[in-house]
């Protein structure tokens, strides 16, 4: 099926399954994401996105099949395995601490040390301010890098989240419902990071129930249904209210046109 | 005109809501509770606080709750908690006596007993990790589980230690330094320095923060929780059996009914100090001001005219007024 030697493809899943138990929850999945490629994942509720991306984040490992990544077969048996390799997540549950400092959430498991691991606090203070100011654009002093957490909005735990994930440059980023619960302004400026993500030559997935949110920054759209891949549009392909009564529809007959 | 207000109003927030300022405020708490009762020590009783050897006695007691209350922090603040450590370090006593009653090696004493608490540590972190109990519900089994090991063991029987006196072991542990300063207390100061470090400065200590605040976080981030908190209850087994050789070496005896005073002492420690018991907060310096308070308590009270029955109900005083406060000025939003 796929072409591994394809110096285009970032991220192939090869006739992937993943059981608990008796209960199947990915079925004989083929996808790949493109280098510098932005990819929208859609599917109703159980269609298995969460597990799919669990999967790839090696919170779950595979029941059956391959993952090949920048061309070679590779096994994720951890977060962190995965993280070395170069894929961030951004969860829905958006990983954060809420009564730990916002330097010590920006570098959770990716700290700044010397070799007996020993934080150069300085450093991750002056990186996580940076990152703060410059490339997330919070100029206020209402946020700090010492604030803990929990004293922030959801947009800007959100922010936090992505920058974290902008910040250790990786190559394959994943957004699960990233502008769940967040104001209009705010799901405009998680759509803006992700057109730097594509600006600047990395990837990303972007997971949501909200198509309107999703289909202005998305290339290709993948859908799910009840464990299986339905059906994979380019955008040229498809407009926005299209794709709605094609989900729409594959919810109602579990056929997708 | 509002906004220059909002501004102003925001400003002024800052000064006293920055972050740096709220951790420093349970640092200062902290010191002010224990100053203050010393102040009462010593206007109560100037004669015995004035002289050296109500602070000699001190430093023979305290470090042994207070080197317990050091990985007891740690624990807390991963959200857990072990109350088998008293057992534990009753048993590894046993263990140390035993072995040097039978071999006369100090050496090979001392490695078994650490080991005895290492071992004890692993059975914790096994229920606890991989069979899923509460931590809580755990260590009440291993308390009973270890101090019924001690009692059998030992059958009542006390073992006498008299032979150590002397040893380069006993002398590192417990022996006077130039007369004046009982080694275990240096002991506390060196491990209070190390834990310090390692909690506020070591990745390690960030990852047991991060675990105690938020377990499915720091998973997801790529922390091995299950390690991180395997540790911690190693830990907690290790320094138990240290403590086991200081106070067993302070007094050359080994008794099968040691340490159970230690439980709600090392633990009352932790909580005056101010570590969260939900977890994700913790704080060294305060449970080693914490074992100060605690430690002083006794003596102070009796010096001060009041009797022996006035001991708990200050404990339980203290320790409630403490936590209060904490409770007021570190506001957990839900």
């Amino acid at each position: 099926m796929t072409d591994n030697a394809n110096n285009n493809t970032l991220l192939s899943i090869v006739n992937a399954c993943k059981s608990f138990g008796r209960v199947k929850v990915l079925k004989d999945i083929n996808l790949e994401i493109g280098t510098n490629e932005i990819v929208g994942l859609v599917g109703d509720n159980g269609a298995g996105k969460s597990t799919l991306t669990k999967v790839i984040t090696g919170v779950y490992s595979l029941t059956s099949g391959d993952i090949y990544y920048k061309g070679q077969k590779i096994t994720i048996h951890s977060v962190k395995r995965s993280r070395e390799l170069g894929i961030e997540t951004i969860y829905q549950e958006r990983a954060l601490a809420d009564q730990q400092s916002l330097w010590i959430n920006m570098f959770i498991g990716k700290e700044i040390t010397d070799k007996f691991g020993f934080l150069n606090v300085k450093k991750q203070k002056q990186e996580t301010e940076r990152m703060l100011r410059e490339r997330m654009g919070y100029t206020s002093s209402a946020i700090t890098i010492d604030m803990e957490v929990k004293d922030l909005s959801g947009g800007e735990k959100q922010g936090v989240a992505i920058s974290r994930a902008l910040f250790f440059d990786a190559d394959l980023i994943i957004l699960d419902e990233p502008t769940a619960s967040l104001s209009l302004s705010e799901a405009k400026k998680v759509q803006d990071f992700v057109v730097d993500i594509k600006r600047s030559g990395k990837s990303a997935i972007f997971i949501s129930h909200n198509i309107s949110h999703l289909y202005p920054v998305c290339e290709r759209f993948i859908i799910m249904d009840r464990g299986r891949i339905a059906g994979v549009f380019f955008k040229n392909d498809v407009t926005q209210e299209k794709l709605i009564e094609k989900m729409i529809q594959l919810a109602r007959t579990g056929i997708l046109e | 005109m509002l906004k220059n207000e909002i501004k102003a109003t925001r400003n002024k927030k800052l000064i006293f809501d920055s972050e740096k300022f709220k951790k420093s405020k349970l640092t200062i708490g902290i010191l002010v509770v224990f100053m203050f009762i010393y102040l009462i020590y010593l206007i109560g009783n100037p004669k015995v606080f004035t002289r050296y050897d109500i602070y000699y006695s001190f430093m023979s007691t305290i470090p042994f709750t207070a080197i317990m209350a050091l990985p007891l922090t740690l624990i807390v603040t991963l959200g857990k908690i072990d109350l088998s450590f008293p057992s534990v370090l009753a048993f590894s006593a046993w263990v140390y006596s035993y072995v040097f009653a039978v071999t006369h090696n100090l050496w090979l004493a001392t490695l078994l007993c650490l080991l005895t608490g290492v071992i004890a540590g692993l059975l914790n972190a096994y229920l606890i990790e991989s069979i899923r109990i509460p931590s809580i519900v755990a260590t009440i089994g291993t308390m009973f589980f270890f101090r019924g090991l001690v009692n059998v063991c030992a059958s009542g029987r006390g073992i006498s230690l008299v032979g150590a006196k002397g040893t380069f072991l006993y002398n590192i542990s417990v022996e006077r330094i130039y007369g004046v300063v009982p080694a275990q207390a240096v002991w506390m100061l060196v491990l209070g320095i190390a834990f310090w470090f390692l909690f506020n400065r070591h990745k390690f200590g960030v990852y047991v923060s991060f675990v105690g605040d938020n377990r499915e976080s720091a998973r997801m981030m790529g922390i091995n929780v299950n390690a991180v908190e395997t540790i911690c209850f190693i830990m907690m087994g290790f320094f138990s059996a240290f403590v086991a050789i200081l106070s067993n070496l302070e007094v050359t005896y080994f008794w099968p009914s040691q340490g159970q005073g230690y439980l709600m002492t090392t633990l009352a420690a932790v909580f005056i100090g101010g570590t969260s018991v939900y977890g994700g907060k913790g704080t060294i310096f305060g449970s080693f001001i914490g074992a100060l308070i605690i430690g002083t308590l006794e003596a102070g009270i009796i010096a001060i005219g009041l009797t022996g029955f006035w001991i708990e109900l200050i404990y339980g005083l203290i320790i409630i007024i403490a936590v209060s406060i904490y409770a007021r000025i570190m506001p957990k939003t839900t």
